[in-house]
């Protein structure tokens, strides 16, 4: 049975649909890219299969395997998050809440697991640095770090690069790759980068009007839609 | 230096004082716990509205007789800032321009009521009282004294059980309601508890000085500490301790206590703003 599978679900806020009939299913050890245009409803999809927003039709099969608390989610960074006054290891603690019950306090299971991820994400060294100090790249591996402690087997990550230079962008895409490919974790993405996207993730999801595709990236890469959107940079003007 | 200190003795004999120094602390100590919060929010200006509306649900009850405000304007303020909290994720609102209709409305308002239907023969000389906090806090009961003290201390119990969920839902209410947390219900109880606060801080420093206690602990804490930690507990002592000293001041000096604790604040934030300069360069 696949982690997650949604059935012509549709999307939108206050009555208005946003996007429509989307169906696709994310398998153990999948890596998905979410990509679209802006305002196609890549991160209200998240949200719904986290179980934050309700679709207006259709249904989110969540498997009971993974249920609420083993699923991390990354959502995209708020500007007055930038200067927040916090250090690296009290964020990246603040993920193990999902892995406490009752208990007011962390115990020493809760900082073992914040201190591994920070080892594994390669930021223990900055463990008591200020979070508002950090460079984007390093904010986003604190985050993602964070996400790790809620969960092992299923990352829904909304845009990590968004607002990062070329060399942090590149290197926050590989981390995810090896998090997919080494540790076995299943990836859910929502990018803008469809190149990158369709280097990196196994299956694409493309939503926008009346141009849902769902399938694999090398399907993505030969169908109508995916031609064009990866062509897109190249401007017709331009060309001799 | 012993006559300062034989004059605060001899002022601490008297049981209003105490209870006064007493209440003080405490609500200054509550108002800068929850202030870390409302500022990193970026619900400051919530702060100043409520206390506004507060003044107008005082006058009310004052012009009714109620026996004892508290009961009027407690739920009042508390039911508004739930109002105002929710009104202030939905964008659709525009949340602070009807916040500041409220508010200025409640003041004047607040204000024909006192005059129109007085309560004593001295409107403008309660009504500057109630502003700027002049002698409430001397004139305390036991009982008030005993309620505000309850509050405040479930006010502090709760800050410190819900420590690390408040953290996670102040950095990231999004990530927070992924892991399962009703941040409904957190967002609710962060309202009704400032509310509160608000409400018992008019007692000490007036309802157009409220804000100040809420907001400047915790933005003098934000210079100089680093760790989220850090400016909490900075906050709780700087808040406590300004209250103390102000408290002081202005049984010493004779001045009104409300003017004087801000004053401690104000001078409390340049010398952060300065240690923060020096040390976090």
């Amino acid at each position: 049975m696949p982690y997650i599978e949604c059935r012509d679900i549709s999307l939108g806020y206050g009555g208005k649909v946003i996007a429509e009939d989307i169906s696709f299913a994310v398998e153990e050890g999948d890596y998905l890219c979410i990509v679209g245009e802006n305002g196609a409803g890549k991160s209200t999809l998240v949200k719904t299969l986290l179980g934050l927003e309700n679709p207006i039709k259709g249904e989110v099969v969540v498997d009971s395997y993974i249920s609420k608390n083993s699923i991390g989610y990354l959502p995209q960074q708020t500007d007055f998050q930038r200067d927040f006054p916090a250090t690296v290891r009290e964020i990246v603690l603040s993920g193990c809440i999902a892995r406490y019950g009752k208990q007011p306090f962390f115990g020493k299971r809760q900082r073992n697991l914040a201190e591994e991820n920070m080892k594994k994400l390669g930021i223990e060294n900055l463990k008591n640095k200020c979070y508002r100090e950090l460079s984007g790249g390093q904010q986003q591996r604190v985050l993602l770090a964070r996400t790790l402690c809620a969960a092992k087997k299923l990352l829904l990550l909304d845009e990590p690069a968004a607002g990062l230079d070329p060399v942090a962008t590149n290197d926050m895409y590989h981390l995810v790759m090896d998090l997919n490919r080494q540790e076995d974790i299943t990836v859910v993405m929502v990018s803008h980068d469809i190149k990158a996207a369709v280097r990196h993730s196994k299956h694409i999801l493309h939503l926008g009007d009346g141009e849902m595709f769902f399938g694999t990236a090398e399907e993505y890469s030969k169908s109508k839609v995916g031609t064009r959107f990866l062509n897109s940079d190249k401007c017709g003007r331009c060309e001799e | 230096m012993s006559d300062l200190f034989s004059v605060i003795q001899y002022y601490f004999t008297f049981d209003f004082v105490r209870y006064a120094f007493l209440v003080g602390t405490l609500i200054a100590l509550c108002s800068a716990l929850f202030g870390v919060i409302l500022v990193l929010k970026r619900f400051s200006f919530i702060g100043d509205g409520l206390s506004h509306t507060a003044f107008g649900a005082l006058a009310v009850a004052t012009v009714l007789r109620v026996s004892n405000p508290l009961y009027v304007v407690l739920p009042v303020t508390a039911v508004l800032a739930v109002l105002l909290l929710k009104a202030g994720q939905n964008r659709k609102i525009k949340g602070d321009a009807s916040l500041a209709m409220v508010s200025v409305g409640a003041l004047a308002v607040g204000y024909l009521l006192l005059n129109i239907l007085p309560a004593s023969t001295n409107v403008s000389g309660d009504v500057c009282g109630t502003l700027f906090g002049a002698t409430s806090i001397l004139t305390l009961s036991k009982a008030d004294v005993l309620l505000c003290m309850a509050l405040a201390l479930t006010v502090t119990v709760l800050f410190v059980v819900l420590y690390n969920r408040i953290f996670s839902i102040t950095f990231d209410e999004n990530f927070a309601r992924s892991m399962g947390i009703h941040t409904g219900a957190y967002n609710t109880i962060v309202a009704i508890v400032t509310a509160v606060i608000i409400v018992l801080a008019m007692n000490l420093v007036g309802s157009l000085l409220v804000s100040a206690l809420v907001v400047f602990p915790a933005l003098s804490a934000m210079r100089l500490f680093r760790s989220f930690r850090g400016v909490t507990l900075g906050s709780a002592v700087l808040g406590t301790l300004c209250a103390a000293i102000g408290i002081l001041g202005s049984i010493i000096l004779s001045v009104p206590v409300g003017p004087a604790v801000v004053a401690v604040n104000i001078i409390a934030f340049l010398l952060f703003f300065v240690l923060g300069k020096a040390f976090n360069r």
